[in-house]
């Protein structure tokens, strides 16, 4: 038995979706969105649960969980930076954006500052490239970076 | 040059609300729809010559004549939201300002194919513009747009929007279905004949966002209203987005068929700060290079870009000025599609790190002759059995970077 559980709300949602796929395994991705919202990761133990839920094999979920890039499978800062350097964004300064982030936090992409608030991670294009350089902070966008608007959100959460 | 059909609404405020969207002509395709035949629409949208915009440019009505008719199983409509291809940004402008234009679209569609629920996969990244998508579509529910009764037509229709999580081979059509049914993102073999997709076994339609919300205009003004845009063989309009370096990046309808130097230097301002322009990538980063000096006949249509050696793709242009490196562009863009692999296929996996390898090595000056032909060796392999298309497109564009700017790579070399 897997000491992680479903709070009453996703539970609830859990229930609700399965009305809407023809087959249940298609709650995989949903569900694994639950649990990160729940507890900022995807355990194990949750895993556990995800797969006696989905009547499939830990080892499934892990598969999956592990083959999509916005599925923590360790836990992450408070603030997760994630900035974006693929072409459009490079080509508009992305990387004077991503210098300044790592000076400022004293961490490289992939690591997490050691009072966990902020973790900063290098993701690929976010199909915001008309608006370059752009990052995801948590689940805000914030385009058209500037160091300005680095200074204000990092300054803003330190506080 | 610019045409509003999908972005008639974008500029109206509060354009994403029920109540101002039907002020402004949403649903109104929905006091007709239900006293046509399903296959009154299926034949305005093959005679409207409605191309796909995810992409590929296929003709929307002849992918929707592949469900069979009549058909004992279920039949879904999926669209695809996935929009990871880099240098498009499109779809999240029609969610974000007009989302009752893509469910209204979402109803056209899947009358003519029949189908009683609809599936919008959108990418994981896009959490605000999900949850504009998810109020647009409980606002139509408790509108009775949507449910067990479209108004009063007594036709059924659910839609469920589904978020992806970071991966940007889902938004390949069936890797995107795996990536539905619960599963890894993995292309699937594909068929030798002419089928429709399969979700869970059950016919499917996997169509864009764009090309969807591009339906009810044909649907309310007919099909030569739509053919009055654009040239014969790409009638209608498109989203282009244009970024990089010009002085007003940004999303453009355009009708097919404008010039693509007109659109840079009218509708784009020109290159950022006056400078040289160098390269410009035509339909996202998947589509091969064009010098500068190259694209003085081109016109914004799938048969001009292809006919000048590359492809227009998602309509996502990429533009570059004379001080971007072309080594360290593709360089970048390597690194990406090495992270996006999926992994099934050797040739695909291995060859997008090693070229991204070669890349680094002749970056930092450690270069030589033979790694250019290692990289059009590893081009060979990747153009070779592979189970979908990224890894003949990642071979293509790096062709056309190497033979087009081979001096630039050269000049590294010791
Ligand atoms: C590697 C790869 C990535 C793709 N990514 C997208 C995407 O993000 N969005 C999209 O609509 N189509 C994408 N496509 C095209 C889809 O496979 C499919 O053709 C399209 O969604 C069909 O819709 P359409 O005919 O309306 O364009 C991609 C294709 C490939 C090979
Ligand atoms: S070609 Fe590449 S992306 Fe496509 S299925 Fe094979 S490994 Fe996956
Ligand atoms: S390249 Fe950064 S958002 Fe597209």
């Amino acid at each position: 038995m897997s000491t992680f559980t479903f709070n009453p709300e996703n539970e609830e949602k859990f229930t609700a979706l399965l009305t809407r796929y023809p087959e249940k395994s298609s709650l995989m991705l949903p569900s694994l969105w639950m649990i990160q919202y729940q507890e900022g990761w995807i355990s194990p133990e949750s895993m556990r649960f995800l797969a006696e839920k989905l009547a499939c094999s830990p080892m499934d979920v892990y598969a999956v969980a592990s083959f999509y890039s916005m599925f923590n499978l360790k836990p992450v800062g408070k603030y997760h930076i994630q900035l974006c350097k693929t072409l459009s964004c490079m080509l508009r300064g992305s990387q004077q954006m991503q210098a300044h982030i790592q000076n400022k936090l004293g961490i490289k992409p992939g690591e997490t500052t050691k009072d966990g608030k902020f973790t900063f991670s290098l993701v690929e294009c976010l199909g915001s490239c008309g608006t370059a350089p752009c990052m995801s902070y948590n689940d805000d966008y914030v385009e058209n970076l500037t160091i300005e608007k680095l200074d204000e959100l990092i300054d803003g959460a330190q506080s | 040059m610019i045409v509003k059909i999908v972005s008639k609404n974008f500029d109206i405020p509060n354009s994403h609300r029920l109540d101002v969207a039907r002020e402004h002509g949403r649903y109104k395709s929905l006091n007709s729809l239900f006293s046509r035949k399903p296959d009154d629409i299926t034949v305005a949208v093959e005679k409207s010559g409605l191309r796909g915009k995810g992409g590929g440019g296929a003709l929307t009505g002849e992918k929707w004549r592949l469900i069979p008719n009549p058909c004992d199983k279920p039949t879904y409509l999926i669209i695809n939201a996935d929009e990871s291809e880099p240098g498009t940004f499109k779809d999240r402008q029609i969610i974000e300002f007009d989302p009752h234009l893509l469910i209204e679209g979402i109803i056209c569609s899947s009358y003519a194919i029949n189908a009683h629920h609809a599936y919008i996969y959108i990418r994981g990244e896009y959490v605000f513009w999900a949850k504009r998508l998810q109020e647009a579509i409980d606002e139509a529910y408790a509108a009775g747009i949507l449910g067990e009764s479209v108004l009063d037509s007594q036709y059924p229709l659910h839609v469920t929007l589904h978020r992806g999580a970071g991966a940007y081979i889902c938004g390949e059509k069936t890797a995107l279905l795996e990536s539905l049914e619960g599963k890894r993102g993995h292309p699937r073999l594909k068929p030798k004949g002419k089928e429709p997709e399969w979700f869970f076994g059950n016919p499917a339609v996997v169509n864009n966002v764009e090309t969807i919300a591009s339906v009810p205009f044909i649907v309310n003004e007919g099909y030569e209203a739509y053919r009055a845009y654009g040239t014969e063989k790409s009638p209608g309009t498109m989203l282009f987005g244009i970024s990089g370096h010009v002085e007003k990046p940004g999303v453009y309808e355009l009708p097919y068929g404008v010039k693509m130097v007109d659109v840079i230097e009218h509708v784009c301002g020109g290159v950022l700060g006056g400078k040289k322009l160098k390269a410009i990538i035509p339909g996202g980063s998947s589509c091969q290079i064009f010098r500068a000096d190259e694209i003085t006949d081109i016109t914004l249509d799938y048969e001009s870009v292809k006919e000048h050696g590359s492809a227009l793709g998602t309509g996502g242009m990429i533009v570059m000025d004379e001080s971007v490196s072309i080594p360290q562009a593709m360089k970048n863009l390597f690194e990406f599609y090495h992270h996006e692999s999926c992994g099934q296929c050797t040739p695909c996996r291995e060859g997008t790190g090693w070229v991204d390898q070669i890349l680094r090595k002749i970056i930092a000056g450690n270069g030589t002759h033979d790694d250019l032909k290692t990289i059009l060796d590893a081009c060979d392999m990747l153009n070779g059995k592979t189970i979908c298309v990224f890894a003949p497109s990642v071979a293509f564009i790096a062709q056309s970077y190497l033979e087009k700017f081979r001096e630039e790579f050269e000049a590294l070399l010791d």
